[in-house]
């Protein structure tokens, strides 16, 4: 349990957050043939592109509703119509996912009118799917737009199905999955003979693959007739606390009933997982999860030894900081400093004394006595200065490759993920040198010295709360 | 104080731009980039132009007042390199919340500077104005004015909110605001007869690095270049140079143009890429030099270490001319940059098949068929499908391009080489042009493409009975 803490700063330095916006573009992007456009002044947009490029080594569609001074005061409608209609006739995408920035929501665009007043303007555009999400960027962070667009992707093409198809389960992936991760769930899943659709589905779009052809819109993900026959399933998966909304949001649509996993990190998580998968299908667990339990059991066996009692400073995302953060401390490590983007629920079930809502400074400060330091690419000038072994995780990671076949979940990824701390922590070892334990002598004197202090302070502290 | 509407007017009405002053009164008032395309547009915003502009002065913290979004969707992520403090990549933002939109940024903002004077020391705080607080109305001018008067320091506001225009317009902008604050503001220690500025040069990748032992050993002083790897006092003492390059095209024209009338600092316009233009750039640098007073054999001492650097240099190119000989290269940059590569690809016996000159005017396209013969292609606006189809059907044998493009070549299978702002390798003066033959080399021959080329061997059996099943 901790307290969820937030920084009284006036001034961010070195932003761990995100905007909404992009997160939103990153959920569109997991559909296939979508142009994801922001509503907002091209830096909006070219921000986000050369991020996701950067991070995913991949061409990036991404559109803009190139908003300047005088359209953005006078209202964006003509631009968001221009934009609709420039993108259907250059790409006809099958969808359109719109995303609106702190731009255009000060002024306070109506763009869902907007839309409508398009579409009653331009018969043409009947068969292209326009989905829009508001994301501000002064509100929430990264996982907060995806969130939000996921939502809004279910309101705008979910519908209830009276034909069921038996074997289907839809599943909800939040921003922390990598490509890697979504094929290990489906292929998870499929061993029970369902079989899974993905909303959204980036490791169609994303996983780094040749495809045949040009294509200038998404190419990958989920389809428009997968997304209209969600209803169609006989369950929901939703992975991840931020696709809550949005597994509550399908239920109602469609009638399906969902199930929330808060993370797939860590045997117990995936022992609940595949029972459920067991459960659901009726059918037994294949032999291959069977092994790769107990791959995993010994190999955290194997890595308890370098995990244990080690100190962790983790920067991440409330999805990716509860997935990591939980198996952290399964493995025996104090999450002695934990700094995150934005609310959550689970915020205050993380296994550390305090999370703060904060930024890497923050995480920095804290950060002086830990031994490993787990946040994405833009700890590497902090990773330098503390002089720690430093992990990647989360977007964006652009100084590291295969950054989108990362894999954390299931038994395989759990396995990998104990091994690659087991390793950070081992390449840290010491030799023993003559001197190795005077120091440690030395050490303990004065820690017994201080510790002293802090037990009166403490003491005293709590005397007075009483 | 000029509005920010009075401000771009001014740099759109740029005298020494011989381009803008063959435009009409009506059309300058445009500005110089084209009007965008909602939902065909690319490329970053007047924001995003005045960061890159700046942000290499290293000693400088660089606030950024507006939300999470322009500075936490793109901090730390430029190649420009400093020899000494590391401030400017710590990334500072107001990161405003919805109440401040309601209730204003003006508080956080001032509070902001302070806690970073506090924290970090720097002898400057530059604040960027970005477009949620410019739309809501804070007076970014108004708050540094007080806060300078208050801590002593100067807060210099760099007002380019990303809606005001593109990223070039952004360059200049920012090129406003060291003229109005900070050139001029300081005296350096001592001066010399060989004290040039060097304006327009960022050090992307340590290129500065590449220049400055030749300028060195010929006695010259860099006073200050705006803005790679820069110090604050170095930009606040610059009007103290004798004279000033201006690379990078026209980015910052209007601070070259202005530190001329003001300072009395000739400057020329020139470039590092290119064996050529490097030695036509120290022959300038030297005549103005000499022209301002220095001694005169600086002139014979310039075409001596020419001589030797650009026999060193063919030396290089040569070792790997034979391997490129004939071979074609399509070239996506900015536009002007392309002529200063073009000559420098020629000299290592490449063919470019094919260039963009979207950003270049007329004038520029003149010169680019001077260089590449009547028959050059030039791309207006190239979308990235007709550089896929080029590369597919081989009319090219390597893109060179900036980073976004990249996966337009790798995914046809074909060498690419990044030749823009994020790249690692630095290609500037003698030894870059010799780098950069070194790097296309080696990325022509890699024995990478022939294995991704290569198809699945169940594709080549199988083919017909696939293809059968196509039709």
């Amino acid at each position: 349990m901790a307290i969820v803490n937030t920084n009284h700063k006036a001034c961010t330095v070195n932003p761990l957050k995100m905007s909404q916006p992009i997160g939103a573009a990153l959920a569109f992007m997991g559909l296939n043939n979508c142009m994801p456009t922001l509503h907002g002044s091209q830096g909006c947009t070219s921000f986000g592109l050369v991020l996701f490029v950067r991070h995913f080594r991949e061409m990036i569609p991404m559109q803009t509703t190139a908003m300047n001074e005088v359209n953005t005061i006078l209202g964006g409608m003509e631009n968001i119509e221009q934009a609709i209609v420039n993108i259907w006739e250059r790409t006809k995408p099958a969808v359109i996912g719109l995303a609106s920035t702190g731009l255009t929501e000060t002024k306070g665009d109506d763009v869902n009118a907007y839309i409508k007043l398009i579409r009653a303007k331009h018969p043409e555009l009947a068969d292209t799917a326009i989905v829009y999400a508001s994301t501000p960027d002064y509100v929430g962070a990264f996982q907060d737009g995806w969130s939000k667009a996921a939502v809004c992707i279910i309101q705008e093409t979910a519908e209830p199905c009276q034909v069921k198809q038996v074997n289907r389960v839809n599943v909800l992936p939040g921003s922390h999955l990598t490509p890697a991760d979504i094929d290990e769930i489906r292929e998870i899943i499929e061993s029970f003979g369902l079989f899974a659709v993905f909303i959204p589905d980036i490791s169609g779009s994303l996983d780094g693959h040749i495809p045949e052809d040009f294509t200038p819109t998404t190419l990958g993900g989920t389809t428009v007739l997968e997304l209209r026959t969600m209803g169609a399933a006989r369950a929901t998966i939703a992975i991840g606390e931020q696709m809550h909304a949005a597994a509550i949001e399908l239920e109602m649509k469609t009638g399906v009933p969902y199930t929330m996993f808060d993370r797939l990190t860590g045997l117990d998580a995936n022992d609940n997982f595949v029972q459920f998968l067991s459960k659901l299908s009726g059918k037994p667990v294949a032999l291959k999860y069977r092994r790769q339990r107990s791959q995993l059991q010994d190999a955290m066996l194997d890595a308890h030894f370098y995990t244990g009692g080690k100190k962790i400073a983790i920067g991440a995302e409330p999805d990716l900081l509860w997935s990591l953060g939980s198996f952290l401390s399964e493995m025996g490590c104090e999450l002695a400093a934990v700094v995150t983007t934005t609310q959550s629920p689970l915020l205050e079930k993380m296994p550390a004394e305090e999370v703060l809502i904060g930024d890497l400074e923050d995480l920095e400060m804290r950060a002086k006595d830990c031994d490993l330091l787990i946040t994405h690419s833009h700890g590497r000038q902090m990773a330098e200065r503390l002089h720690i072994p430093f992990l990647r995780f989360g977007i964006p990671t652009f100084d590291r490759l295969g950054a989108a076949h990362k894999l954390t979940v299931g038994y395989r990824g759990t396995k990998e993920l104990a091994f690659e701390l087991a390793n950070t922590f081992l390449a840290e070892d010491h030799e023993a040198t003559p001197d190795s334990w005077r120091e440690t002598f030395q050490e303990i004197n004065t820690e017994v010295a201080s510790e002293a202090q802090t037990t009166c302070a403490s003491n005293g502290s709590c005397s007075s709360c009483n | 104080m000029a509005s920010l509407n009075e401000k771009v007017q001014d740099v759109f009405n740029e005298p020494a731009c011989d381009k803008n002053q063959a435009k009409g009164e009506k059309e300058r008032k445009k500005g110089c980039t084209k009007q965008l395309t909602p939902g065909a547009a690319a490329g970053g915003c007047a924001f995003d132009g005045a960061k890159i502009a700046l942000q290499p002065i290293t000693d400088v913290a660089h606030l950024v007042h507006g939300p999470i979004a322009c500075e936490g969707n793109g901090w730390d992520n430029r190649g420009a390199k400093s020899s000494d403090s590391k401030l400017y990549r710590t990334g500072f933002t107001t990161d405003i919340s919805e109440l401040d939109v309601i209730y204003g940024g003006e508080k956080r903002l001032y509070k902001s500077i302070r806690e970073v004077l506090e924290k970090y020391n720097p002898p400057a705080v530059f604040v960027y104005q970005t477009c949620v607080t410019a739309l809501i109305g804070d007076d970014i001018e108004a708050v540094c004015k007080a806060a300078t008067t208050k801590f002593g320091k100067p807060i210099i506001p760099i007002n380019a909110p990303g809606f005001v225009g593109a990223k070039n317009l952004g360059n200049k902008l920012a090129g406003e605001a060291l003229l109005e604050y900070v050139i001029g503001t300081e005296e350096p220690e001592l001066t010399t007869p060989y004290d040039i500025n060097i304006i327009g040069e960022y050090n992307l990748a340590g290129e500065l690095w590449q220049i400055k032992p030749l300028l060195d050993e010929l006695g010259i002083r860099i006073l200050a270049c705006i803005s790679g790897d820069a110090k604050y006092k170095e930009v606040a003492y610059s009007h103290r140079a004798k004279a000033a390059m201006m690379v990078c095209s026209k980015a910052m024209i209007n601070v070259a143009r202005k530190m001329e009338e003001r300072y009395n600092i000739p400057f020329f316009e020139g470039s590092f890429y290119g064996i050529t233009d490097t030695s036509e750039s120290l022959r300038q640098i030297s005549k103005l030099l000499v022209q301002q007073g220095a001694a005169e054999d600086l002139l014979s001492r310039t075409e001596k270490l020419i001589f030797r650097e650009e026999t060193r240099a063919w030396e290089g190119i040569n070792r790997y001319r034979a391997k490129l000989q004939g071979k074609k290269v399509l070239l996506i940059t900015g536009g002007v940059k392309s002529w200063s590569v073009v000559s420098a690809l020629q000299e290592g016996g490449m063919e470019i098949v094919g260039t963009s000159v979207k950003k270049s005017t007329d004038e520029d396209k003149d010169k680019i068929k001077e260089l590449m013969g009547e028959d050059a292609h030039m791309f207006d606006d190239m979308r990235p499908r007709d550089m896929y189809a080029m590369l597919k059907e081989c009319r090219a044998d390597i893109m060179l391009s900036g980073g976004r493009s990249q996966f337009v070549a790798l995914k046809v299978k074909m060498p690419w080489l990044d030749i823009n702002q994020e790249r690692h390798h630095a290609y500037a003066g003698y030894v870059g042009m010799v780098e950069l033959v070194k790097q296309i080399e080696q990325a022509l021959y890699h024995p990478v493409w022939a294995q991704v080329r290569k198809p699945a061997p169940w594709e080549t059996e199988v083919s017909e009975v696939s293809e059968a099943k196509a039709a």
